[in-house]
């Protein structure tokens, strides 16, 4: 206890501190873009422009976060987790239906991201064909519902099942392969889930898909629609989309935060524990009497079954599913933020998310805001026309810059599972294994 | 006999880097086994805890649980059931999960006790009395080893920042932690200064003290002969002597593979 004590101190320190230097650095963004760019003179008024200097300081404070590694984001960490689940939380009660829409997308992809991080991020083992997973969950949801009637909430735990028997599945006969030659099994695993789902016509609809699907309900209740049996009707309003479109959006949070809280609880359990080891040195593991197959294994059905959770919700919130939702970039797509957040980091993982999938969106809304503020709909106005089809090329260059400005992702530390002290033990991302298999 | 081997070979294609070996390793002693640079030491050492299948021999394990006359064939057994049977190791090259605290390598070292306390999962996602005792318990023992190779203080860091010498500590500790019968240790004195080897004699001591056995590969002639109490030397793969520490080091073939002998 005694020579942790100070340590902790100094940590606490150091972590106000650099929340300090943070702050005086937007602070000084913001007195110069606010007094340059924040006013402009009109005939005979002055106009504020508070979104353009918001961009500016959030570039220059972004920056600064990426820049000095003595800005220390686990520190950080305590202050952004809560403040990004309250915003997820209030974001409905303030934004418009496209904002909610994007959101309940940023969110399907917040929860592949923390499922995937099990296999990737914990037992270190290369997926690149997750959204097979996905695609089984999805087309289970799809089947048991159109052919037989099954409701949502019964097909759901069904889905998630079966995309685990999927993991189990794929995952035996391909544990003895290790690094890029997993890597690439799973990738073709992916593919193969995809050319089945488009061949089996009988089943599966081929490339037509499934459509039709029914929308969940709330206790029994429908979401859309007014009369009887109907959210609208018990509220006593009138009926509306946005009522589905908010109720959608709170389910996958949901989902994504159970998602959340189960990896956070695995990872503090002997399994997850093992995973982890996996990740550090399989050769130790064996040589401590763990059954790497087996964890290995379980690893790979737990994020399977995620995957299908997902998969579920996605079905319900289009009504419909063909294979083309379930491509290669997705799994790319999904790899991508974990690797981005930082493997094994949930908060990583969330900021990853919103900005890769949020940030193409956001980044046209705001262009279009700002131009229009900026009072010219000319250059900005355009560029935020053409930002979808620059989307990638963007996507790359953040990827890149990102990598070469924190190799472990945004958010790199690792907390320790277990501690003899009262601190929070915190292992440095240089020293954590990314794992070979 | 605690470990039986038996005629033992290893061939990896046209090499015989195990060459019929045979010898014993009582319970509650130390069995260390010496040889030049390429005599087959670690290529035994793989056999015996199940890393390589033998290609000849026997290796027969009594442990006292077993029952009398009861013994398990450990070059038919699967290599995480050999650890699981009470036979620990350690590295030639320290292979610690660098990235976890010494506490939580402790701790992993006890998943076989601890994922059976948590019911494969089951009980310990629900989070029950029984499996928060066991958890305690792995936590405790943990600590126990920890105060013993005097790493306490480092509980909380990360493995891989410890120094050389406290890494090869901490492995001991690791694998004791799994509860084992004989403990076979690759090299433990290898880069530890004067200080630290006199340390690690002394732990060795403790731990035959309290019933397990060591069978120990090492260079230190000043380790192996003030700790082993048997002997076997290899070279090029065979057996050239066996025997207690101060017969091993008069016998004239003993002398002659590590100094060689005039022609």
């Amino acid at each position: 206890m005694g020579p942790q004590a100070p340590a902790e101190s100094r940590g606490r320190a150091s972590g106000l501190a650099s929340l300090k230097r943070v702050a005086i650095t937007a602070l000084i963004a913001f007195g110069i873009f606010g007094a340059i760019v924040g006013l402009r003179v009109e005939p005979g008024r002055l106009v504020a422009r508070p979104l353009m200097v918001a961009v500016l300081v959030g570039v220059v404070v972004g920056a600064r976060l990426m820049r000095w590694p003595r800005v220390r984001l686990p520190s950080l960490t305590r202050v952004l987790a809560p403040g990004l689940l309250v915003m997820a939380v209030g974001l409905p009660l303030f934004a418009g239906r496209y904002l909610v829409d994007t959101g309940t997308l940023v969110l399907i992809y917040v929860m592949l991201g923390w499922g995937l991080n099990i296999v990737v991020g914990l037992a270190g083992l290369l997926d690149l064909g997750y959204v097979a997973f996905y695609a089984v969950g999805a087309y289970a949801t799809a089947i048991l519902s159109t052919q037989f009637g099954w409701s949502f909430w019964a097909c759901l735990p069904v889905s998630g099942l079966l995309a685990a028997a999927a993991g189990a599945a794929l995952g035996a006969p391909v544990l003895r392969l290790r690094g890029d030659y997993l890597a690439i099994v799973t990738l073709a695993f992916g593919e193969i889930i995809r050319i089945v789902i488009t061949n089996w016509v009988s089943l599966t609809g081929g490339p037509n898909g499934i459509s039709g699907i029914p929308r969940p309900t709330l206790f029994g209740l429908r979401l859309n629609g007014g009369g009887a049996g109907s959210v609208a009707h018990l509220l006593g309003v009138a009926p509306r989309p946005m009522l589905r479109v908010v109720f959608l959006y709170y389910l996958i949070l949901a989902l994504a935060l159970i998602t959340n809280a189960v990896a956070l609880r695995l990872r503090r359990l002997p399994v997850g524990r093992a995973w982890e080891a996996l990740r550090e040195d399989e050769v130790a593991c064996r040589a401590l009497g763990m059954n790497v197959t087996l964890i290995k294994l379980s690893a790979f059905a737990t994020s399977a079954m995620f995957g299908g959770f997902a998969g579920s919700f996605f079905a319900v919130r289009a009504a419909f599913v063909s294979p083309e939702s379930f491509v290669f970039i997705e799994s790319a797509t999904v790899l991508a933020i974990v690797v981005l957040g930082g493997l094994g980091s949930q908060l990583g993982v969330a900021l990853a998310a919103v900005v890769m999938i949020g940030g193409g969106e956001g980044l046209r809304e705001t262009l279009l805001d700002v131009s229009s503020e900026a009072g010219s709909a000319g250059w900005l106005g355009s560029l935020a026309g053409d930002v979808g089809q620059y989307r990638m090329l963007v996507f790359g260059l953040l990827m890149v810059g990102v990598m070469v400005l924190r190799p472990r992702g945004l958010v790199s530390g690792r907390r320790a599972t277990v501690t003899l002290g009262a601190a929070p033990a915190v292992v440095d991302g240089g020293l954590v294994a990314e794992g070979r298999g | 006999m605690l470990l039986a081997v038996d005629g033992l070979s290893m061939r990896f294609g046209g090499l015989l880097a195990v060459d019929d070996v045979s010898f014993g390793v009582a319970a509650g002693r130390i069995t260390a086994v010496i040889g030049p640079n390429g005599a087959g030491k670690t290529t035994l050492f793989n056999c015996i805890t199940g890393f390589y299948r033998p290609s000849a021999g026997s290796l027969r394990f009594a442990p006292p649980e077993l029952g009398p006359g009861q013994e398990r064939r450990l070059e038919r057994m699967a290599g995480f059931r050999i650890a699981q049977a009470g036979i620990a190791r350690t590295f030639q090259n320290i292979r610690l999960f660098a990235g976890m605290t010494a506490l939580e390598n402790l701790v992993v070292a006890q998943h076989v006790a601890l994922s059976r306390a948590g019911g494969f999962g089951v009980l310990a996602l629900l989070g029950t009395p029984g499996f928060a005792r066991a958890e305690r318990a792995a936590v405790e023992r943990a600590r126990g080893w920890l105060e013993r190779v005097e790493l306490v203080g480092s509980a909380d860091l990360p493995a891989g920042a410890l120094s050389y010498g406290d890494q090869r500590r901490l492995e001991i500790a690791r694998a004791m932690c799994t509860g084992p019968r004989l403990l076979c240790l690759d090299e433990p004195a290898a880069g530890l200064n004067p200080r630290e080897s006199e340390a690690l004699r002394s732990l060795l001591a403790e731990i035959r003290a309290e019933g397990c056995a060591i069978l120990l590969i090492e260079h230190d002639m000043g380790v192996v002969m003030r700790v082993s109490d048997h002997v076997v030397v290899l070279d090029h793969g065979r057996r050239i002597a066996a025997g207690s520490p101060a017969a091993v080091r008069a016998d004239p073939a003993v002398i002659a593979a590590y100094l060689g002998v005039e022609a």
